[in-house]
C-alpha cells in the first residue's frame, strides 16, 4: 500500500470551530461581493415573511464560516496533524500547487444568526499520479462535515483538490523541436497527404461500388475494382480506441501522447492524435471534430479535438 | 421580489441567462469576503509562479454565484438544499462568465427542484453542476 493509499479514511482536520458565529456583517460582505440581493440574508422582516425565524446565511457561505483566515494562511499553519503530514508528503513529491476542482454540498438546514459552525475533514481517496492540463498531480478527495453548536450536522461537502507540480512557465526558452517523422508517401496514398496540405480530409471511394476505404490502397477490398475517386469527409467522428504513449519518447512529440483511432461519421477509421484533452479525460465513444496540424512547411496532418455532445448537431 | 411555487415550475424550463463580468476587483473581493487568502486569488505574480496565467476566481465564489443565480430565479422563499459543482477552465480577470440553467427534475417529496447549471467563459466551461432548491407550495407566497 502506498503512503497515499494509507490516507483513505483518515481524519486530517479534527473538529474545529469557526472563529466567528454566523453574523450579519460577514453575510453583508459576502452578499455585496457576490451581487446577491436576496433580502432574506439582510432584512429580518423579509426573512420572516418567507416563514423563516429571521435572517439566514446564504447556503453557499457555509464553508466561509470555518475558513482559517489571513494569519493562518500566511503562516502556512495547517489545521491538524493529519493535514500537516499529508502536506509534507505532497510537498516532498513536488506537488506544490493546488487548485480546487469539485465541491458537492448537501445542506441539511439553513444557518441562522448566532449559529456556531464547526468542521471536520476526512480523506476519502487520493488518486494515482495523473497528467492534467496544469501539470502532473494527484486528486485529493475529502469529506467535510459541518456541525452546529449542538453537534447536529448542518451540511456535508465532498471536496476535491488537485495537488500538482506546476509546468515550467511558458516564458522559458525551449529547444527547437525535432520535425515529426515523415509519412511514407507512395503513388497510392499521395492524394491523401496532398489534400491534407489544403486542409481537406478525404476518403478514398471505389468508383465501382462506392465503398469508402482507409488507409488508401490500389484496389477495392469489397469488389476488387482498381478505379477510385475521393470523397470529402465531414470532419466529425468519435473515438473508436486510443492509447496513451509515455515511452519510448521521440523529440518531435509532447508526452503523454494520445494516439487514437477515430471512426469518422462516414464509417472509415484513421490513426491520429487528440488535442485539447488530458489523457485521463479521453473516453471511447467521445465525439470529436477535425482540426488541422500544420506541423512544418511540408507536413499537415488531421488531428481531432473532443466536442460536447450538443455541439454535434 | 417575486418567487416561484413548486407547481409553477416544469421540467425543461430554462432559467434566464446571467452574464457576470469577471473584473479583477470581483475576483479579489469575493475571495476575501469568503476569508480565502490564498495568494493565487489576489497576487498575479505568485499566481504565475504557481502555474496560472493570472489570478483566478476561487471555488467558494463559484458556489456563491451559482447560489445567487438559482435563488434570483426561484425567489426568496426558496431554500437551497444542494450545490454540486465541477470546475473546468479558470475564471480569469477580463473575461465574462455567462450562467445558464435548466430544470432537470422535480421531486414532490419536499417540493425539491433540480437545476442543471453551466457557466461558460471565453475559454470554455468554467463550471458545470447541479443545484437543488426547495420551493413553497401553492398559495404560500
Amino acid at each position: 500500500m502506498s503512503a497515499y493509499e494509507d490516507f483513505a479514511g483518515r481524519e486530517i482536520v479534527p473538529l474545529r470551530e469557526g472563529p466567528d458565529p454566523v453574523n450579519v456583517p460577514m453575510i453583508r460582505h459576502w452578499a455585496e461581493a457576490m451581487g446577491d440581493r436576496n433580502p432574506v440574508y439582510l432584512d429580518d422582516a423579509a426573512a420572516r415573511a418567507t416563514g423563516r425565524p429571521g435572517i439566514v446565511a446564504p447556503a453557499s457561505m457555509t464553508q466561509a464560516w470555518t475558513m482559517r483566515g489571513y494569519a493562518a494562511t500566511v503562516e502556512g499553519s495547517s489545521a491538524g496533524a493529519g493535514a500537516r503530514e499529508l502536506n509534507a508528503l505532497l510537498e516532498k513529491d513536488g506537488y506544490t500547487s493546488v487548485v480546487a476542482t469539485d465541491s458537492e454540498f448537501e445542506f441539511h438546514r439553513e444557518l441562522v444568526v448566532g449559529d456556531r459552525v464547526s468542521v471536520r475533514e476526512v480523506v476519502e481517496s487520493i488518486s494515482p499520479e495523473k497528467a492534467t492540463a496544469l501539470g502532473v498531480g494527484r486528486f485529493v478527495t475529502t469529506v467535510r462535515t459541518y456541525t452546529d453548536q449542538d453537534g447536529e450536522v448542518v451540511a456535508v461537502q465532498r471536496w476535491r483538490l488537485l495537488r500538482f507540480r506546476p509546468k515550467a512557465p511558458s516564458t522559458e526558452k525551449r529547444e527547437p523541436k525535432a520535425p515529426r517523422p515523415r509519412p511514407a508517401i507512395n503513388r497510392d496514398n499521395a492524394f491523401w497527404f496532398e489534400a491534407a496540405r489544403e486542409h481537406r480530409l478525404v476518403i478514398q471511394r471505389c468508383s465501382g461500388c462506392a465503398t469508402l476505404r482507409h488507409p488508401p490502397g490500389p484496389c477495392c477490398p469489397h469488389c476488387g475494382s482498381f478505379e477510385w475517386d475521393a470523397a470529402e469527409a465531414s470532419g466529425r467522428g468519435h473515438v473508436y480506441s486510443f492509447v496513451v504513449n509515455h515511452h519510448p519518447r521521440h523529440p518531435a512529440f509532447e508526452y503523454p501522447l494520445i494516439v487514437a483511432v477515430v471512426e469518422l461519421d462516414e464509417g472509415t477509421r484513421l490513426i491520429t492524435n487528440l488535442v485539447g484533452v488530458a489523457p485521463e479525460e479521453v473516453e471511447i465513444g467521445m465525439p470529436v471534430a477535425l482540426e488541422w496540424l500544420d506541423a512544418d512547411p511540408d507536413l499537415t496532418l488531421p488531428v481531432f479535438r473532443p466536442v460536447a455532445q450538443e455541439e454535434q448537431d | 421580489m417575486n418567487g416561484r411555487t413548486y407547481d409553477e415550475v416544469s421540467v425543461g424550463e430554462e432559467l434566464p441567462a446571467l452574464p457576470i463580468p469577471l473584473t479583477r476587483t470581483l475576483i479579489v473581493a469575493t475571495a476575501i469576503a469568503g476569508r480565502d487568502y490564498q495568494d493565487v486569488h489576489h497576487d498575479p505574480g505568485l499566481a504565475v509562479e504557481r502555474g496560472s496565467k493570472d489570478v483566478f476566481m476561487n471555488i467558494l465564489t463559484t458556489n456563491g454565484l451559482v447560489d445567487r443565480y438559482v435563488t434570483e430565479w426561484a425567489g426568496p422563499s426558496a431554500v437551497v438544499t444542494a450545490i454540486k459543482i465541477r470546475l473546468g477552465v479558470p475564471n480569469y480577470p477580463g473575461d465574462t462568465m455567462t450562467l445558464t440553467g435548466t430544470v432537470t427534475a422535480k421531486h414532490d417529496e419536499g417540493r425539491r427542484v433540480e437545476i442543471a447549471v453551466r457557466g461558460e467563459n471565453g475559454l470554455g466551461a468554467h463550471v458545470t453542476g447541479t443545484a437543488v432548491v426547495r420551493l413553497p407550495g401553492k398559495g404560500a407566497i
